[in-house]
């Protein structure tokens, strides 16, 4: 079986060299849970104020980004009084290697929860092996 | 009599206690004893308008059925627990940052609510709740009368 954790690694420390965003919004990086189960992989990510609309996943050279768009939650005929968290996107990059099938991974959002669906490849996957007895 | 050496002395012994103040709480930030999950999480924003306040907090991924909204006068409590993906034989966590568990929050509010009249609604993992002032608590215009 593959090396827990090296399928899926994040990029989180290269953030700094990815290019500037186009809005002037606030960019979090989405905490995270990934699960590894038999045959895949499962990623949940908190992204609070993102429907299925408003969720961009890309697969690029063997990197998967996700990005979350928030709109201004503004509300009418009210002001700001006390803010414990700010609102901003989500954006979290993670190298996927080939054992995952990357053709098959499956994305939705419930409740601002981001849960991917990562099956591994084939080939990676264990294989039980029975001993015959002659 | 004004000495300005004292003065100096002063601002300088507050400038230390401040510094003093800050080096504790960056080690709390880095020993792991801040606040707890429980007692920070969700995080809380509030909103006024008039004579009405709206809280509203990052919750993603609960069930409305599973908060607890209540008001006591001017304190608004939002609790409630959330789950964790359960592990079958053989799967495991890589990575587990989504805070769970259950949690409580305690917010003071600018003044007393109508606790029949409370709006709550949740989308998208956010919670609002609309906390319309007590009627009779409003601020009343006293016209003064002349003879």
């Amino acid at each position: 079986m593959a090396e827990p954790g090296k399928a899926l690694e994040s990029r989180r420390e290269q953030a700094s060299l990815q290019a500037e965003s186009t809005r002037p919004r606030r960019v979090f990086v989405p905490r995270t849970d990934i699960i590894e189960k038999t045959d895949s992989i499962i990623l949940f990510a908190d992204m609070p104020g993102v429907d299925e609309s408003h969720v961009d996943i890309t697969l690029e050279k063997g990197v998967l980004t996700i990005y979350g768009t928030v709109d201004a939650a503004y509300h009418e005929d009210y002001d700001i009084a006390y803010a414990e968290y700010s609102i901003g996107d989500y954006r979290r990059s993670f190298t996927v290697t080939d054992e995952i099938d990357q053709d098959k991974i499956g994305a939705s959002v419930k409740d601002g929860v981001l849960r991917l669906t990562l099956p591994k490849a084939e080939k990676v996957k264990p294989k039980k092996i029975t001993v015959k007895t002659a | 009599m004004w000495i300005p050496g004292f003065r100096e002395f002063n601002w300088m012994q507050d400038m230390w206690l401040e510094l003093d103040r800050m080096q504790r709480e960056v080690g709390r930030l880095f020993s792991g004893t801040s606040i707890p999950y429980s007692q920070s999480f969700p995080s809380i924003n509030l909103w006024s308008g008039e004579n009405i306040v709206l809280a509203t907090a990052e919750i993603p991924g609960i069930s409305p059925e599973s908060v607890n909204i209540s008001v006591e006068g001017d304190l608004l409590t939002i609790s409630g627990s959330r789950a964790v993906e359960e592990l079958q034989e053989g799967e495991a966590y890589h990575r587990q940052e989504r805070p769970h568990g259950t949690f409580s929050r305690k917010v003071r509010l600018p003044f007393r609510v109508d606790g029949n009249k409370v709006d709550a609604s949740y989308a998208r993992g956010i919670l609002n709740v609309k906390l319309p002032r007590v009627e009779n608590d409003k601020p009343r215009k006293i016209t003064i009368k002349s003879d």
